[in-house]
């Protein structure tokens, strides 16, 4: 029971921390640029103005534009549910492994692609069309890189995966390094960060996730934002605990549980950091380039796992 | 399998029961097709007597099928009808029992369809006798070809299977495209048999009879054994669509009538698919790992290709005919690995693979079917079978829409439907690769693996597509507009059909324990562990590798919904929902033509792989006074490659043969009189 | 795993080898000119800290020497010289479309699962820790002729060429402690000497054609059409 009560706590942290993930970046990337930038708490702003106004709903839209932003964010819940955080003995462990956790999401840009689709407007169709174009090109390489980890430690599990190395002795695997290269080209594309998509942007020419949730207002915006917040925190905790996998505790003692939540916030405000440094000093790249980006994260997994079965295994 | 044992104990049965509930089966069948031609000038009676038929002999397939594969019969029959030494030898064991059950179960829910979609043609030149006639012979074929245990009654039935068929394409065959298709189709059909004949003559030649059983014990050689593979290879191939082999799936499906459609894409290709495994599983037995890779490489093409020529079409039909070819692909991906560990003797992973390749056949007979019903109805309604022309039918036709969404989820491989449990368990039979000590194969299955992530990405990608064009948006043509939701029958069917692919994603544990028993049959092992953990958790390899609970993930989709739906509706004042305009920038009211059109969705994805069409792209710019034309036309790069050649190298060997005829009488006698010399000459 | 039997630096040069692999893959990706030269560079430091690091595993400290010439050669002289070529013939900011990007980076990656194939007998004979790298370097040298034949541009195929002389050396440094000093001395020469002349001839082709797109030599055919 212990291991169910830490679970949803774990969710619900996570949830609630979202925000806070990207109003840092975002500060981060203000004070970079010189300016003094909103607080990081500022999402939480948003979120609670946005929950607090009306909906307005075109008349061309259907069942499935009121039911998308719910199922988008519930599935995000869910995946975010099966990303060992702060320790891996929970028992939803079992429930689902990388390749569902790959499902989870595709299902979530199904009908996040649908709802853009649904109003019968040009931008609608025309993010929708862009999300799925990235998505499959991205989808591969992610599972690339999670087939390479999957190799590596021979099993699917995340929390067996995150135990497993982060056991072992320090030892340099060219296969891991490739596929953490891999995994963060991906987490960018996935996540609409610069220089695939900007997050800050409202032109048309421009916008990819934005345009799909053009339609959007009051709290089924709100649900969509906090949906895309929750993503980008999803795919940090991947990069941060499957490159860095020590600290996560590997019991469900509470001192090992709050000195695991410790390094991991630190991992996370660190690699919040980075992202906003990168996102500072490259310019968004236009669409027809994102495939020779994308084509660039298939060919590090593919590497990482032909390194793995060259160099790695007798 | 005390699970079998244990449910034998409670339905005590003998082994002779299953095969005798098929055998009715196969005859009700035959009396749906003869029975309504007594009734030539009531069609509507003729309509609902062949499917009333035809739903029956559906349900007792399915009965009879699943009854041998759930408890573990093998029931044997010998008719004496056929020729008077080779009396066709009936049996239905778990394998074909299993397919049984998909063909069953598909005929009858095309069966609750059939009699509502076919109301259009009443009234209209073609007959109706016709159609139902047909049909019923092409069930009964395919009954047969399943339970068939020798070559003989096999290919009797197969060409059975393939003339009906074509005499049910070639149904409207008062358009041209209709006739030059359902050519194209028969021809296919008439050499994927002969190149059965010749495998099976292979077989026969070491055997002594024609019966699988003797087939069975044969004793090859490894370059008899693949000379047969590669003829069995080809043979069922064709039937089943793989590249290079597929082009007549595009051109004869979109042409049938949609029911046709479903059983054809659903089914058909599904029997081809069991004749291969039965060939080599069962009669060949002995697999070579290079056969596996062949499959493998084959099965990974026609993956990739399938998805990538569906993405570019904007014909509803064609559209999925494409994407059967995409999913036989996967099939053979399932069974290539299965193959390749077969041979390395790795034979848990091999019945793995083997698994994940047979539900994946179920759940392609399922959802195929569904979507093929759904575009049927949309036919029905508007007459449009091209998707630039739909839109908004969401509104007017919700029940079809609903299933027809849950269709799209399932066959994207999305969880928690069907699609994503077998992909699931062929990425984990893959991900096994390394176990084989040859690095290369190691190294090539991965790589077959990151093919099957692309093609499930591409699939979503497509079929995100034709949901959005054809359901959602404004609708772009008047007629589109008028339509409504089918009859009754129609939306039964469709019903079940997504009810079965909820279901056979949420309770995988059940399916995977039910299909076990083939691989034992098969093989001599079958998965050991995959409900160590309970009917909650599927573990196919062990806990600790990988883990997939579908009911809990099913159920957290649904209480996390729950709550943030409760969370976000508190009983407030204010929490009205405004109507509006849609954003239009202020530039005024927008129409449908504004919206992005199929072709329009699908650019940026023509434009990276670009390399794999064929792609004629012309604009011409506005002459006086008339509007800019563009005309983009987009091919299959295989049928010129492969097909025009051979197709001009057959009508030069024609030609030169042809010179025989000179046409001169003194040339023919001279001809009998060089034939009576040279027997002359050898007899004596 | 076998890999984490071996010690941090062997580890290290595994990690080198496979980042050598990946500068092969970037050099086919390039499109324009001085990138490219950047990545070759690249490469060759990449190969100095390799031979470098062998020289201490193996004791051999006459690698030592190969390592320094490698990094005067490899990673100073010879891109400084295309650098100044590049600027002197003023094509710094050409850029060329090679075939299909996609189709040959998966040929690329064919080529590497190939050259496993082939290395594996091979690797049975070399006794040191580190002889996986072979099917390594056999790949980037095939790598290296692959961008030979793929690209238009002169100077693009001239890098193509030294990335093959790389991993040559790379092949020789990790499966038999490097190759005799007067054969390494003799090949720098080569190499040096080589650089030289292609410079030399570049100027040549340039005003002769008028443009260093090497398709454009087809001219020169004495063949009447």
């Amino acid at each position: 029971m212990t291991g169910l009560f830490w679970a949803i706590a774990k969710t619900l942290i996570v949830v609630l921390a979202a925000p806070l993930m990207v109003g840092w970046v975002k500060w981060l990337k203000c004070r970079l640029q010189n300016r003094k930038g909103p607080p990081p708490w500022q999402p939480y702003r948003d979120l609670l103005r946005l929950s607090r106004k009306h909906v307005v709903l075109a008349e061309t839209a259907s069942p499935i534009f009121r039911m998308a932003p719910y199922i988008v964010f519930s599935v995000t819940i869910l995946a975010v549910s099966t990303v060992p955080v702060i320790t891996v003995q929970l028992p939803v462990a079992a429930l689902a492994d990388v390749i569902a956790l790959v499902g989870f999401l595709a299902l979530g840009r199904f009908f996040l692609s649908l709802a853009g689709m649904d109003v019968g407007t040009a931008f609608g169709g025309m993010g929708s069309s862009r999300e799925v174009t990235i998505s499959s090109l991205a989808e591969p390489a992610l599972l690339m890189a999670f087939f390479t980890l999957a190799m590596n430690v021979s099993s699917t599990n995340l929390s067996t995966v995150i135990s497993v190395l982060g056991q072992r002795d320090i030892t340099l695997y060219p296969s891991l390094i490739f596929s953490s290269m891999g995994l963060v080209l991906v987490a960018i594309a996935e996540t609409g960060r610069i220089p695939i998509d900007n997050p800050a942007t409202h032109l048309e020419l421009t916008m990819i996730h934005e345009a799909m949730i053009l339609e959007y207002s009051g709290r089924h915006l709100a649900l969509m934002e906090w949906a895309a917040m929750l993503k980008l925190t999803l795919y940090s905790l991947l990069i941060v605990n499957l490159i860095v996998p020590w600290g996560v505790a590997l019991t469900l003692v509470t001192g090992d549980l709050v000195f695991a939540a410790l390094i991991v916030t630190g991992k996370l405000l660190l690699w919040g950091a980075l992202l906003a440094v990168s996102e500072t000093i490259q310019a968004k790249m236009r669409l027809f380039r994102a495939p020779q980006f994308l084509g660039l994260a298939f060919i590090l997994s593919l590497l990482g796992m032909m390194s793995h079965i060259i160099l790695e295994v007798q | 399998m005390a699970w079998a044992g244990g449910l034998r104990q409670n339905f005590p049965v003998n082994d002779e029961m299953a095969i005798l509930i098929a055998e009715s089966a196969v005859l009700t069948a035959l009396l749906s097709a003869i029975l309504p031609l007594f009734f030539l000038n009531r069609p509507h009676l003729q309509s609902l007597v062949a499917f009333f038929l035809l739903g029956g002999s559906g349900l007792a397939a399915a009965w009879g099928g699943g009854m041998a594969l759930l408890l573990q019969t093998t029931g044997q029959v010998v008719l004496p009808i056929g020729l008077p030494w080779l009396h066709v030898s009936l049996c239905l064991d778990p394998l074909a029992g299993f397919f049984l059950f998909i063909v069953g179960f598909i005929t009858f829910t095309v069966a609750c369809y059939g009699s509502g979609y076919i109301r259009e043609y009443i009234g209209g030149q073609l007959s109706i006798g016709t159609l139902t006639l047909f049909t019923g012979l092409f069930a009964c074929g395919m009954f047969l070809v399943l339970l068939a245990a020798d070559a003989f009654s096999f290919m009797l039935a197969w060409e059975l299977m393939s003339l009906a068929s074509y005499f049910l394409v070639v149904f409207q065959h008062h358009q041209p495209e209709n006739r030059h298709a359902a050519f194209i189709y028969l021809l296919m059909a008439v050499v994927g048999g002969a190149f059965l004949f010749l495998a099976y003559g292979v077989l026969a030649g070491f055997s002594d009879g024609f019966s699988f059983a003797a087939m069975k014990a044969a004793d090859l050689s490894p370059t008899w054994a693949t000379i047969a593979f590669t003829f069995a290879f080809l043979g069922f191939g064709l039937k089943a669509g793989i590249v290079p082999l597929h082009v007549w799936l595009p051109l004869a499906h979109p042409v049938a009538p949609s029911h046709i459609s479903a059983m054809m894409s659903g089914v058909m290709l599904k029997v081809a698919v069991y004749g291969f495994i039965r060939f080599v599983y069962d009669l060949l037995g002995n697999i070579i790992w290079q056969w596996g890779v062949v499959v493998l490489l084959v099965g990974s093409a026609s993956a990739v290709l399938g998805v990538l020529y569906a993405l570019m079409q904007h014909d509803l039909k064609r559209l999925l005919a494409y994407h059967s070819v995409e999913n036989i692909g996967i099939i053979y991906i399932g069974l290539g690995l299965s193959m390749i560990f077969h041979a390395t003797h790795h034979l848990e992973i091999a019945a793995l693979a083997l698994i994940a390749a047979l539900y994946h056949c179920l759940n392609h007979a399922i959802f195929k079917s569904l979507l093929f019903l759904g575009a049927g109805a949309i036919l029905q309604q508007s007459r449009q079978h091209d998707m630039e022309t739909m839109g908004g039918l969401i509104k007017k036709m919700p029940v079809t829409a609903t299933c027809f969404l849950i269709g799209c989820i399932s066959i994207s491989g999305l969880p928690p439907f069907n699609g994503f449990v077998s992909e699931w368990l062929i990425f984990q039979a893959a991900l096994q690769g390394p176990i084989l000590k040859s690095g290369i194969l190691g190294a090539m299955i991965p790589v077959a693996a990151a093919m099957l992530a692309l093609t499930g990405a591409l699939a979503a990608a497509c079929f995100v597509k034709v949901y959005g064009i054809v359901f959602l948006g404004r609708p772009r043509s008047a007629e589109i507009s008028e339509a409504q939701d089918p009859s009754f029958g129609m939306r039964l069917s469709q019903m079940i059909l997504a009810v079965c692919c909820l279901g056979f994603g949420i309770f995988p544990t059940w399916v995977v324990r039910a299909i076990n028993g083939i691989p034992e049959s098969l093989m001599g092992t079958g998965l050991s562990s995959v409900t160590d953990n309970g009917w909650l958790w599927l573990t196919p390899v062990s806990p600790q590798t990988a883990s997939y609970g579908a009911p809990a993930v099913f159920f957290g989709i649904l209480v996390s919904w729950l709550i943030v739906f409760v969370f976000l509706h508190p009983l407030r004042r204010d929490n009205r929902i405004r109507l509006g305009p849609a954003w239009d920038c202020g530039f005024g009211p927008l129409n449908s033509r504004m919206q992005y059109t199929a072709t329009a969705f699908a650019m940026p994805l023509r434009r990276i792989f670009s390399f794999i069409w064929l792609i004629v792209e012309k604009v011409e710019p506005a002459g006086p006074g008339e509007a800019p034309r563009y005309l983009l036309k987009i091919d299959d790069r295989v049928w010129l490659m492969f097909y025009v050649p051979i197709g001009k190298i057959m009508l030069k060997l024609a030609e030169r043969a042809s010179r025989i005829q000179g046409g001169n009488l003194r040339v023919y006698l001279s001809y009998s009189f060089f034939t009576l010399l040279f027997l002359l000459w050898v007899i004596v | 795993m076998l890999i984490a039997t071996l010690s941090l630096p062997e580890q290290v040069v595994l990690t080198l080898a496979a980042l050598i692999l990946l500068s092969s893959f970037l050099l086919l990706a390039q499109v324009r000119l001085d990138s490219l030269i950047n990545i070759f560079a690249l490469q060759g430091l990449l190969i100095f800290f390799a031979t470098v690091l062998m020289a201490f595993i193996a004791g051999k400290y006459h690698l030592l020497i190969s390592a320094a010439l490698t990094l005067f050669l490899k990673v100073y002289f010879i891109p400084g010289q295309l650098r100044k070529l590049v600027i002197r013939l003023d094509i710094r900011r050409e850029v060329e479309v090679i075939g299909n990007p996609m189709l040959i980076m998966l040929f690329a990656a064919a080529l590497v699962l190939f050259s496993y194939y082939v290395a594996l007998p091979i690797r049975e004979l070399s006794l040191l820790s580190t002889r996986n790298t072979i099917a390594i370097s056999l790949a980037v040298v095939l790598i290296g002729m692959l961008m030979v034949i793929s690209r238009r541009k002169a100077v693009a195929q001239v890098v193509g060429f030294m990335s093959m002389e790389n991993g040559l050396f790379f092949a020789a440094v990790v499966s038999t402690y490097g190759m005799p000093m007067v054969v390494e001395l003799g090949i720098a020469f080569d190499v040096l000497v080589a650089a030289i002349l292609f410079g030399v001839f570049f100027f040549h082709i340039r005003t002769e054609i008028g443009s260093l797109d090497t398709d454009r030599l087809n001219h020169l055919t004495e063949v009447e059409k």
